[in-house]
């Protein structure tokens, strides 16, 4: 062991005794890093301690800010819209996700094709996706109740009904991002192994059965990724949301990331805003960590 | 199929003759079957893209009339013709290269090194700190920075924005580079350095070459996340230093309620977008799991 590498170890040593010149390269991005992304952070946590109007002269007032929040029905009602819609935009998108990753991993002629158009929403810049979908949206002129009142459905208020907006909102979310999940499963079946499914099929298993106990099994950890991934953004949705319905109608659905952007840049309230973001943060900190120690649980159970 | 078709054949010949064509049926079925799943997963993609391009090409009485009409004719540029000389839609264009050109050019400046730095270094650390970034709401960088900026004076300017950008740009470039660096053999660079190679000769003229095409993957997805942002420049824009996608917003659907200009509008935004993604379709994954920070 020691003797085979032994001849490899010697320049890797050199490079070694040479981190300090290597950390030279770290240093300007650092300091980017530092300016635009760290001391956001640290100068949010402060502001979140003061009561802070732009424009006038901040005083501290400690932990006052969370605990008003603690208490408001707006911002409370914010974090249910928020769950609402990450749900069915985490959920809708994996279903669909998979099962579109399940077609394109067959081969079909134009498949390439298919796939890059198949994948086009996603990159598209989301304000004039969400522009787009606001036109088709439209109650009276929208293509979308026409569709409807072609297949015999009655029309639909759409984003201009409290109770279908976000389902609306999270139609536009279900179009733009089921393609990253369909590219992340795609890889996952791209690895997957020829073996269980030979023998499996000489055990005279039905399409079905492979699909349930070895496909979806062995994909597992991807769909966590792209769970995870989903949740992160969709908890963060802003673009579409305030394109939109800019969190209407009333407040139905006005997310964290709505109210959080009407404290700071409708109110200039930085100091509420700071707590909010403190505390929305928390919440999609510990959402990733709730899915990341699901996906050790998998692990485990799949070793 | 083949394999039971030939067993038969075998044994009864006129059974053969009788399922084979029930055979063919049923696979026609199950291939039509698959098909039209095709085309309903794919079509909802194309069909909004299609309609945006519809939108763009019409006047506005058909973009109004019920049913809709779908295909424009005659089709018009007009509406194109109307956001650039009416709504200054070529200084919004302008603002959205310098910001987005700068942001990235930066990014790189300091990013390239930076992720060579840490996959020779094997600081996993630092890119731990990306993912943390990765997860904060965009809206939170925009706090703090737009009250220093207040305090600077620097609000309403694109200097402002270029240094907000950098927020999705460095993240990206680092945490792009620094994994195409750690694929890199290291025993090339291992041979300058007998031969004597200082650090920076050794990133320069022996890295930096062999990362070009990391380099084309990571300033295409920096430019794309920094063009596609919106919030930063509703906030800290002004009137005349709006990237295209504040301004499409801003301008179209506040000053006027037009629809044939707004989509056309929309598709001078995302056009650069969707050619770009033609160059990196295979690493976009990458990008969009890892990378940058974006939307709200």
């Amino acid at each position: 062991m020691t003797a085979e590498t032994s001849p490899a170890a010697a320049p890797s040593a050199f490079f070694a005794r040479r981190r300090r010149n290597y950390r030279r390269f770290v240093f300007p991005a650092l300091f980017v890093v530092g300016a635009v992304i760290i001391f956001p952070w640290l100068f949010t946590v402060w502001m979140s301690a003061f009561d802070w109007k732009i424009g006038e002269a901040p005083h501290f007032v400690g932990f006052d800010n969370y605990v008003r929040l603690a208490t408001n029905q707006r911002f409370l009602e914010s974090i249910g819209h928020t769950f609402y819609f990450t749900l069915l935009a985490v959920v809708l998108p994996l279903v669909l996700g998979t099962i579109a990753a399940l077609i394109f991993h067959r081969e079909f002629p134009f498949r390439g094709a298919l796939r890059a158009v198949f994948t086009m929403p996603m990159m598209a810049t989301p304000v004039a996706v969400a522009l787009v979908w606001t036109m088709m949206f439209h109650p009276q002129q929208g293509v979308l109740n026409y569709l409807l009142s072609v297949v015999g459905l009655p029309p639909s208020l759409w984003v201009y009904s409290p109770t279908f907006v976000i389902p609306s909102l999270v139609l536009v979310e279900v179009w733009h991002w089921t393609p990253l999940v369909m590219l992340i499963v795609l890889g996952g079946l791209a690895a997957l192994p020829t073996e269980p499914y030979e023998s499996a099929r000489l055990d005279g298993a039905t399409e079905w059965q492979l699909l349930r106990f070895i496909t979806l099994p062995l994909i597992a950890p991807f769909l966590i990724v792209a769970a995870v991934i989903r949740t992160i953004d969709a908890i963060k949705a802003f673009d579409t949301i305030y394109v939109i319905s800019q969190g209407g109608p009333g407040t139905a659905s006005e997310t964290i990331n709505l109210y959080l952007y009407l404290q700071a840049f409708a109110f200039y309230n930085v100091g509420n805003a700071s707590a909010v973001v403190v505390v929305f943060f928390t919440i999609i900190l510990a959402l990733a960590l709730l899915l990341l120690h699901v996906r050790q649980r998998t692990r485990w159970a799949a070793g | 199929m083949s394999q039971a078709g030939t067993v038969h054949a075998g044994v009864a010949p006129r059974q053969r003759l009788r399922s084979a064509p029930r055979a063919r049926l049923r696979r026609g079925v199950r291939r039509l079957g698959f098909w039209l799943s095709v085309v309903v997963i794919v079509s909802p993609a194309i069909l909004v893209f299609l309609w945006m391009l519809s939108l763009s090409l019409k006047n506005e009485i058909d973009n109004l009339a019920y049913p809709p009409v779908f295909v424009p004719d005659p089709p018009t540029l007009k509406n194109y013709v109307q956001v650039f000389t009416e709504n200054s839609m070529g200084l919004y264009f302008w603002n959205s290269v310098v910001v987005s050109g700068g942001a990235t050019l930066i990014a790189l400046l300091v990013g390239v090194p930076a992720g060579y730095g840490i996959a020779r270094l094997q600081a996993h650390r630092l890119t731990v700190l990306i993912l943390i970034a990765r997860m904060t709401p965009a809206l939170s960088y925009l706090i703090p920075l737009f009250t220093v900026f207040q305090f600077l004076g620097l609000n309403n300017t694109l200097t402002a924005l270029v240094i907000t950008h950098l927020v999705i740009t460095v993240p990206i470039v680092v945490y792009i580079m620094a994994g195409y660096f750690e694929t890199l053999p290291k025993e090339l660079e291992e041979a300058a350095l007998i031969d004597g190679g200082s650090a920076w000769t050794l990133f320069r003229y022996v890295a930096l070459p062999l990362a070009r095409p990391g380099i084309v993957v990571g300033t295409i997805l920096a430019f794309i996340f920094s063009w596609n942002n919106f919030v930063f420049g509703a906030v800290l824009a002004g009137r005349a230093t709006r990237t295209l996608p504040a301004a499409v917003y801003n301008v179209l659907t506040f000053e006027q309620l037009a629809w044939g200009p707004l989509a056309a509008a929309a598709i001078v935004v995302t056009l650069p977008v969707l050619v770009l993604t033609i160059f990196i379709q295979k690493e976009i994954v990458a990008g969009l799991t890892a990378g940058g920070v974006k939307g709200g």
